[in-house]
């Protein structure tokens, strides 16, 4: 059962984007008025509706398959999880819906199911009760290749954080397919700053970090990252982030350790919640036609 | 002021590529070939040692591109095909300009300086097509005419595609030294310092 549900999630998420993104992209849409950002929003989003209606991946980069896993003591699936997804990945590329995107470093040999040494990545979490949390979110190349990671001396502060993500955000330029999707992690080391700006990306458009100075902090941002006028592609205009997302953790007194992790304008990923009774609720924006 | 919007068939004149300029809108008509990092790679060095490509690519167009294919038929079928990442082959594609006579280069994000340099000198242009819109790219793709180098990898291979109209392919830069890009760059790192 909790194959096909694993199954069920990965195909949702790279053959659509959730209805939060679609959304923000026909709101982005219906605001521009650069030409060029026009011609390829309407494009864009006459693909995401063609990629749905005729179950193709919305993008030929599928990716790397970064699972997030919120496992109850009592569910009664927990060691073999890792192995159900791996078969699902693998299945699921030999049938020709996932790109083969999983490359030995060393030997530069593509394994040919997506599957190998860390991949897909799954992160754990155990929690009290019996429910199973399933959440996947689909990496590709083209964003990950313009991630970064700042350290910033205390002193320096926040704003320093704000001008790290506004320099992260011109490096990058056109390159990760914007308007992105902007994952903040402030954390108190390296890579656990990396691992929160990954972990912000599965909150939804639209939806604030529930500590209102996070929130104000991300609106903020939000809205200097749009002045910018990069635009959809690069092209310049309106929209060049969807959403900005911060996560934290506490800092170490030294330092703070900030990552930032960009989603292209096709942000996916699914997500269920299995009861440790058998009911299953998926995400009506994620798993939705 | 308005957006031009050009259909253009292969093969390209070096009048079509002139008449290009940064900001039109390109729909194309005939033959795109795909290639990327390994195909790069292994054209310049064939052509450099004085060999041949299995196939002239004079006037045609490449596509940064490895798509998801299936075998249906006996047929190749392209099941969803999206631009790559250009500044990869940065490095290489002066060469691979000035070496084939292609005339158009399809990718995304941008390219640098050596390329500028190939487009002017040997009247290319760089366009890109929109990143990610890959699931509706083959309803503009007629035919699979043929794949080469399969042996580099499905994403790698020459992919030779029979298209129509496809686009839309945005010039970002033109055979006249232009660069859409760098003017919205130079506005985002103005604002930028603006701002902090």
């Amino acid at each position: 059962m909790v194959r096909d549900i694993v199954r069920r999630l990965v195909f949702y998420a790279v053959t659509r984007v959730p209805r939060d993104v679609y959304n923000a992209l026909r709101r982005a849409l219906v605001e521009e008025t650069n030409d060029i950002a026009r011609t390829c929003l309407e494009f864009m989003v006459k693909n995401i509706e063609y990629a749905m209606r005729n179950k193709i991946p919305v993008c030929q980069d599928t990716g790397v398959l970064y699972f997030d896993l919120v496992v109850g003591e009592d569910f009664p699936v927990k060691s073999k999880l890792k192995n159900i997804i791996y078969d699902v990945v693998r299945e699921l590329t030999l049938e020709g819906l996932l790109r083969p995107n999983a490359v030995h470093p060393f030997t530069n040999v593509n394994s040919g199911d997506n599957t190998g040494r860390f991949v897909p990545w799954i992160d754990y979490s155990l929690v009290e009760g019996s429910d199973l949390k399933v959440s996947v979110i689909v990496r590709g190349g083209g964003s990950e290749f313009v991630a970064k990671l700042y350290t910033i001396p205390p002193v320096k502060g926040l704003n320093a954080v704000r001008k790290a993500v506004l320099e992260a955000i011109i490096d990058a330029g056109p390159k990760p397919c914007p308007p992105v999707i902007v994952g903040v992690g402030i954390g108190a080391t390296a890579s656990i700053a990396l691992k929160l700006a990954q972990k912000a990306l599965f909150r939804k458009i639209g939806v604030r970090h529930p500590d209102k100075r996070v929130a104000e902090f991300e609106e903020n941002l939000l809205h200097d990252i749009n002045k910018l006028g990069i635009g959809v592609h690069g092209f310049g205009g309106k929209t060049t982030a969807l959403d900005v997302k911060v996560e934290y953790s506490h800092r170490h007194v030294a330092l703070y350790s900030v990552g930032v992790v960009l989603s292209c304008w096709a942000l996916r990923r699914a997500s269920a919640i299995i009861h440790g009774d058998g009911k299953v609720e998926y995400d009506g924006d994620e798993v939705w036609d | 002021m308005g957006l031009r919007v050009l259909k253009l068939k292969t093969p390209l004149s070096d009048n079509d590529v002139r008449t290009l300029k940064a900001g039109d809108v390109v729909y194309l008509t005939g033959i795109i070939v795909t290639a990327r990092d390994l195909a790069h790679k292994k054209a310049v060095e064939l052509l450099k040692s004085g060999g041949s490509l299995p196939l002239s690519l004079r006037g045609l167009a490449i596509f940064h591109a490895g798509p998801i294919v299936r075998k249906e038929d006996g047929k190749w079928r392209i099941i969803a095909i999206g631009p790559t990442t250009s500044t990869r082959m940065e490095d290489v594609e002066y060469d691979f300009i000035r070496l084939t006579g292609v005339k158009m280069v399809i990718g995304k994000g941008g390219m640098g300086e050596k390329t500028r340099k190939a487009l002017k000198e040997y009247c290319c242009v760089y366009a890109v097509y929109p990143g990610g819109a890959a699931a509706i790219a083959p309803t503009m793709i007629e035919e699979v005419i043929d794949v080469y180098w399969l042996e580099l990898g499905v994403p790698e291979a020459l992919w030779v595609l029979k298209v129509r109209d496809f686009g839309p392919l945005i010039t970002v830069m033109d055979s006249h030294g232009n660069n859409l890009y760098e003017d919205v760059m130079r506005n985002a790192r103005e604002v930028y310092e603006s701002l902090t």
